[in-house]
């Protein structure tokens, strides 16, 4: 046993000298994938399809500001459909009262497992099942209840955990001093809660800006549209990517201060606890 | 009415799963009394004290309070317990309201006093607790005993005429535990009727009227601080105060 150790002089690398070697491989890699892309791609059509100075100018000039206006609106209210019946959702979930928890399990499950898309075609079909029904505000209220009803059901979730993050001394403290079970979630329970969860909320807020983009199921008219559909539709007609590009990078508008408000709030979090 | 009991206990159980937690307890406390209630821990102090606002349902058994039976499904539990102020070992201070509004809230929402009159209030008891200078402070800012001493004047906003102590210096800093003792002895002095369960025996000795003895769910022995702690009748009693009093000379049991 030893004599075998003692023939074996050929000294191993060590785990870090290993690691960087490792690493050097990964990078030779990367440069190799890079390098041939570059040989490889048209360049000068690349720039045409996707980044035409023109179109990019006409894309902005027809109607950016007002499909960016639109996406912002159809989020906005959506989120606010969606926190309203989310907390309420929230709270049914968490009540002694069991039909109200079943109904509340039964309609987050429910739409929380269906492509928003399906719910949205759904409602813009609602008129099939009920001859004569018109959604009042058009387009927004239609665009508000689908994206909302979904959204619902993610924020009623969060929501529930935030709830539930909260200690339980917390509701004893204010039940001591004589507040009702409702004041005390109102006063005491819910402001923590919307607290704890608002990095969470947020990140429902982009997945809300980004599934905007579904609304032209909802048949709704150009003048309205919002960014994606704007985008597509110029770009169908010029047959050219570009101003779905530039609907794209309007989206990141939006999503990233949101991103990096998210990346502060848990920061600061991490640094308060 | 002066001769009836503030608060009497009636042969209170309870159970927490198989768990038999309190096994018949009868306590009755004047208006005007401090009682410590000491023991083991799981020995049923806690629960006791929490089933005197009903924070725990007893399983059995009746808590008046002023008269009015708590335990009736019918009693206003909210309305009662405006008049039983208490105070956690952990403070259960609202991290998101400043010290001020800590002790404001209830009076906004439950007693439904004006948001000046409130203040007012919020501001003498903060000053009786020796806190005037962090009235705008958030708990976080706090020392341990700044912020139990801000939960005594939360409670004591609400005017009660009934205190709990839930181990109220249990989560201390030793050296913040006597400020806190400070404010306790200072309410005693100015007759608020007190309930608290400690393991200060100091306390218990020299500001309470009477001392609880309670273990394995029953109350072992009650009397005065110096009987009960000085010279306790029961073997129970002898062998917890020895481990708490003497904890270098106990032996591997």
């Amino acid at each position: 046993m030893t004599a075998a150790v003692d023939a074996a002089p050929r000294r191993r690398l060590s785990p870090r000298k290993r690691a960087q070697r490792w690493r050097l491989v990964q990078y030779g890699v990367l440069v190799a994938a890079i390098a041939l892309a570059v040989v490889l791609a048209d360049w000068g059509q690349i720039a045409e399809v996707f980044f035409d100075p023109s179109l990019i100018q006409e894309t902005y000039e027809r109607g950016l500001p007002e499909a960016f206006y639109y996406t912002i609106v159809y989020t906005a209210g959506a989120f606010v459909y969606g926190m309203v019946t989310g907390t309420i959702l929230a709270l049914m979930k968490l009540s002694p009262v069991g039909p109200y928890r079943w109904l509340a399990t039964a309609y987050i499950e429910f739409f929380r497992g269906l492509p928003a898309i399906i719910v949205l075609i759904a409602i813009s079909l609602m008129p099939l099942a009920f001859p004569g029904l018109l959604f009042p505000l058009q387009p927004y209220f239609p665009v508000w209840l689908g994206l909302g009803i979904v959204g619902s059901a993610y924020i009623a979730e969060t929501m529930r955990a935030g709830v539930q993050a909260v200690p339980k001394g917390q509701v004893e403290a204010a039940r001591s001093l004589g507040m009702t079970a409702g004041q005390a979630m109102r006063k005491i329970t819910l402001p923590q809660a919307l607290r704890i969860v608002l990095p969470p909320l947020t990140n429902e807020l982009i997945l809300l800006t980004k599934d905007s983009s579904l609304v032209f199921i909802l048949g709704i008219t150009v003048a309205q549209s919002d960014l994606t559909a704007y985008g597509r539709e110029i770009a169908n007609a010029e047959s050219n990517l570009t101003p779905l590009v530039v609907a794209g990078f309007a989206y990141l508008l939006i999503t990233l201060p949101l991103s990096l408000i998210v990346r502060r709030m848990e920061a600061s979090a991490a640094r308060a606890r | 009415m002066t001769d009836t009991p503030l608060v009497r206990l009636r042969d209170l159980h309870k159970s927490f799963g198989d768990l038999h937690v309190l096994r018949g307890i009868d306590l009755t406390l004047d208006k005007g009394e401090v009682v410590c209630v000491i023991g083991p821990s799981g020995s049923g102090k806690s629960t006791l004290l929490r089933c005197v606002n009903l924070l725990e349902q007893p399983d059995s058994g009746e808590v008046l309070v002023d008269g009015e039976d708590l335990t009736d499904p019918d009693c206003d539990i909210d309305g009662a317990r405006r008049h039983i102020g208490m105070v956690f070992q952990q403070f259960n201070l609202f991290p998101h309201l400043r010290a001020l509004e800590n002790c404001t809230t209830a009076l906004t929402t439950v007693a439904k006093r004006s948001k000046a009159e409130a203040e007012d209030t919020a501001i003498h008891n903060l000053e009786r607790v020796g806190l005037a200078d962090k009235v705008r402070e958030y708990p976080a800012k706090l020392s341990g005993g700044q912020q139990q001493r801000v939960a005594i004047a939360r409670a004591l906003s609400m005017d009660p005429a009934l205190m709990l102590f839930d181990e109220p210096t249990s989560a201390l800093d030793p050296e913040t535990v006597g400020e806190v003792l400070t404010v306790m002895r200072q309410l005693a002095e100015d007759g608020m009727t007190m309930l608290v369960v400690t393991h200060e025996m100091a306390f218990a000795r020299e500001v309470a009227d009477r001392v609880v003895f309670m273990d394995e769910g029953v109350i072992v022995e009650q009397g005065r601080p110096d009987e009960v702690v000085g010279q306790p009748r029961e073997e129970r009693t002898r062998t917890f105060l020895k481990r708490i009093l003497d904890p270098t000379h106990v032996g591997p049991t």
